[in-house]
């Protein structure tokens, strides 16, 4: 316990990616079975307990303290896990439980005994096996650890591909008894079963039109149209439908309109598209139908889903992912065609001979019509590689829009760049007063960066706390997706995905283009 | 009879004390920003304050200074003034007002612990207090300085290929730090911000251990692998900052308890090192005191009024417009 305490300690007070990997392997060494197991639960947050709620915690302390002091530190400090550490009186140094005893005894313990214990426990430690007691029982541990790194940090220790840990990583349950004597070399790699898991997604990346094109041959890949909906995961087996978010988050329960039959276990890919007829509508509404966990009768008429598939990672409960994507999309196609149901759609193929002809049919599609967002490059032998692999599938959105702002307000960056005023907030001119458009944080070269912080430095005319306000000089050339109505700016509209294309260190911020001349030129999207 | 009023002018005799803007007669309890501006006639203050003020904004930044010493009484007008140390910083005073008997002591920022580089607080008995509260919730119980500076120099021995840049306040926290350093066996020269020269200088000629001194400026390409290297806070993340490759960045202050302050502003090495009570301190001395009418200002006011009740206290927060939170 006490060890799971420091390296908490340790990993908040190291903002360095690598420094944190190394501080979690050295635990990973020095713990044994099942400690670092439930450490490992801990830090990916798939420790849950069912009887003690943050709100237990809070009246613990408050019987140990006086509350009205508990609620002022609580409101100061804003984090319950800090709070309850600082203002818990240590009584006196004692020797703490195991992780496991610890993780097992609140857990099967009904409230009133497991708070008695916890009280106890908290007497004894000091302040940061308090800290840690009570981020371990309150989840949510916010010390810069993703899961992603702990996966890492695992992967390195047991000399594993990452890629292996991930293909098992959601059939595992704490204490990962059976993952740690894999990566231990004691044993061999966990068995699991697929049909009961989510498995982490394949994802594309944007292409470069200028580099990319030149490196890839068009006879080696196919192309399908991007959907805006929402990607997902969907397993039937036994009768049963099973969907999962990108981020592995079952969403079934969201869309019970969705209960598909399978003659053999299979797992798939698509796109949730909310429309009659399997015919997407817009995204807002298929926005409609999220984050609802109990959906009625009405929403699912008004707002039916439906799902377009694009691969199969799973036939007949066999592993199709190291198949080349064309044999996975024969497989689906069969499948489809022996399961065929209301809604359930394939999506298509764009045919095309060169990449002129694709890049044609794009214009043609994304400039000039409404509701298509681009489309997918996916080459013909791509294995299915969760994650970002480079090279296999591209994502090739339609041509940002771009507007001339002029630079308002700055704030300094984060991490490598907090030294640097790397955050800008841009605007347009609307009847002779500038307003705010946006904010991006990207699109320039370290050295603009250097130029622009000093320009930050000398030219600031007003501090508001963290945030600069500058001599209104410099025009930026913003690229974006949309614009959208929004109510939080003063302009009335937000843009998607802003980022920096360009800086136009001769245009004169007069010459920019007002607000209304930039609203006829661009559509407002629902 | 009221002696005091809400903007802490002694009524009687028109005297401020640590006036926000300037006025005609001032008492400085100490020379930190917030407490001591420039541009008053007349200023009483220890003979410390005094330097440090005109060190800080040159030696007409009043009308005139007239110093005194610390428990030396001075009556005006059937009121007596005395100072009392206050173990801030350098020069640092608590002000006792005595007006027939009856006694009202203003702490200004205080700390009870032990500190070599300044005078130890005395605790004064009184009638009215007015404490600062700059730490004046029960989550703010500062750890031994020792242990904490022993952090510091454990985390320069495992990492003797990188500098470290600690954030330190410049007049109090920086010498106090390396005075703790010294305490506690390093002797290696420690390196100093060039702002934080002058008042570095100044405690050594008063008597204060720093050890060997040297500004980062001074010599050209200097290798800082395995040095201290001393700055104001704002230093630590600025361009002045990037000149040193591989560097771990510490800070010294009160505030350094709460973790997520910690990892907000990229601390690795974060030391609890303050010089202001925490809150055992501050309710300690309220009870030692004797007094039964408490003034709450500069800071967490709401917690010790409501502690000060509780204890059966007249009690009330005392709001002075413009003082902002300080970085220690």
């Amino acid at each position: 316990m006490d060890r799971f305490a420091n390296l908490l300690e340790s990993v908040i007070f190291s903002p360095s990616k690598n420094k944190k990997i190394s501080l979690l392997i050295k635990f990973l060494k020095q713990t044994s079975d099942p400690d670092r197991g439930y450490a490992i639960a801990a830090l990916t947050g798939k420790l849950n307990f069912e009887y003690i709620k943050s709100n237990d915690l809070k009246n613990l302390a408050k019987k140990k303290v006086d509350p009205y002091l508990f609620d002022l530190s609580y409101d100061y400090v804003g984090d319950m896990a800090e709070t309850i550490s600082l203002i818990w009186p240590g009584v006196k140094k004692g020797k703490l439980p195991s992780l496991e005893e610890f993780v097992s005894f609140i857990s099967n313990n009904e409230k009133q005994r497991g708070l008695t214990y916890l009280s106890d426990i908290l007497d004894k430690s000091n302040q940061t096996e308090r800290w840690s007691i009570v981020k371990l029982l309150t989840g949510g541990l916010r010390i810069g650890l993703s899961e992603k790194t702990t996966k890492i940090a695992l992967s390195q220790y047991g000399n594993k591909e990452i890629e292996r840990i991930e293909k098992i990583w959601h059939g595992l349950n704490p204490p990962y008894l059976n993952l740690f004597a894999w990566l231990d070399g004691i044993k061999p790699e966990p068995k699991i079963d697929h049909l009961k898991i989510f498995h982490p997604m394949m994802l594309s990346n944007p292409i470069d039109e200028k580099n990319d094109f030149v490196k890839i041959d068009a006879v080696n890949f196919v192309a399908e149209w991007k959907w805006d909906g929402v990607r997902v995961q969907v397993i039937l087996d036994n009768g049963k439908t099973t969907i999962f978010s990108r981020n592995g988050d079952n969403i079934s329960h969201s869309f019970p309109d969705l209960d598909f039959n399978s003659k053999v276990g299979v797992v798939l890919d698509g796109e949730l598209l909310v429309g009659k007829n399997c015919k997407p509508g817009s995204f807002n509404e298929l926005q409609q139908r999220l984050n609802r966990k109990k959906v009625s009768k009405k929403y699912t008429e008004l707002y039916p889903a439906f799902i377009k598939l694009y691969d199969i990672l799973f036939y007949d409960r066999k592993d199709m992912r190291n198949f080349p994507f064309v044999e996975r999309r024969n497989v689906l196609e069969r499948w489809y065609e022996l399961n065929v149901q209301k809604k359930l759609d394939l999506s298509e193929f764009i045919k095309f001979k060169n990449w002129k002809e694709i890049r044609q049919i794009k214009h043609n599609f994304t400039e000039l019509r409404e509701g298509y967002e681009g489309l997918m490059l996916k080459k013909k032998t791509s294995f299915y590689v969760s994650g970002r692999p480079k090279g296999l599938w591209y994502k090739w959105k339609r041509n940002p829009k771009h507007v001339d702002a002029i630079l308002m307000y700055a704030q300094r960056g984060h991490g490598k760049r907090s030294s640097y005023y790397s955050d800008f907030t841009f605007g347009v001119w609307n009847n002779g007063n500038l307003v705010p458009i946006g904010k991006a944080y990207s699109g320039f070269t370290n050295e603009e960066l250097n130029k622009l912080d000093k320009f930050v430095r000398t030219n600031t005319i007003n501090k508001y706390g963290p945030v600069r306000e500058v001599k209104k000089e410099i025009v930026f050339e913003v690229a974006f997706d949309s614009v959208s109505k929004s109510k939080r700016h003063k302009s009335g509209i937000a843009l998607r995905f802003p980022r920096i294309s360009r800086i136009r260190w001769d245009k004169p911020a007069n010459e920019v283009q007002g607000l209304e001349e930039i609203l006829d030129r661009i559509r407002i999207e629902n | 009879m009221k002696i005091l009023d809400h903007k802490l002018r002694i009524i009687p005799l028109d005297i401020h004390i640590d006036p926000i803007r300037p006025v005609d007669k001032a008492i400085i309890t100490h020379a930190h920003a917030d407490h001591a501006r420039p541009g008053n006639k007349k200023v009483l203050a220890t003979k410390e304050t005094i330097e440090i003020m005109k060190l800080r904004y040159g030696n007409n930044c009043a009308g005139s200074f007239q110093a005194i010493k610390y428990a030396e009484k001075i009556g005006i007008d059937g009121v007596s003034i005395t100072l009392y140390p206050a173990g801030h910083i350098l020069g640092s005073s608590q002000v006792l007002l005595e007006k027939s008997g009856y006694k009202t002591l203003i702490t200004g920022d205080y700390k009870t612990i032990f500190d070599k580089t300044n005078t130890p607080f005395e605790l004064i008995k009184c009638n009215t207090l007015i404490t600062e509260a700059t730490f004046g919730l029960p989550i703010f119980q500062h750890p031994n300085s020792d242990l904490e500076i022993k952090k510091l120099i454990t985390s320069v021995i495992y990492n003797i290929h990188r500098c470290h840049l600690v954030g330190v306040y410049s007049l109090g926290k920086a010498q106090r730090v390396i005075n703790l350093l010294r305490e506690n066996g390093y002797t290696e020269t420690v390196y100093i911000h060039s702002s934080l020269q002058k008042i570095c200088q100044f405690y050594q000629e008063n008597g204060v251990n720093l050890g060997k001194l040297k500004k980062t400026g001074d010599e050209k390409n200097e290798n800082f692998n395995g040095k201290i290297i001393l700055c104001p806070p704002s230093a630590l993340r600025d361009r002045w900052s990037r000149r040193f490759k591989d560097r771990i960045l510490c800070q010294a202050s009160g505030w350094m308890a709460i973790k997520q302050r910690v990892k907000q502003s990229l601390i690795e090495v974060p030391l609890i090192i303050s010089d202001h009570s925490d809150w055992n301190e501050l309710t300690n001395t309220i009870k030692e005191t004797g007094a039964e009418n408490i003034w709450v200002t500069h800071g967490r006011e709401d917690g010790l009024v409501y502690w000060s009740k509780s204890m059966g206290l007249n009690a009330q927060p005392l709001s002075i417009q413009g003082r902002e939170e300080k970085d220690n």
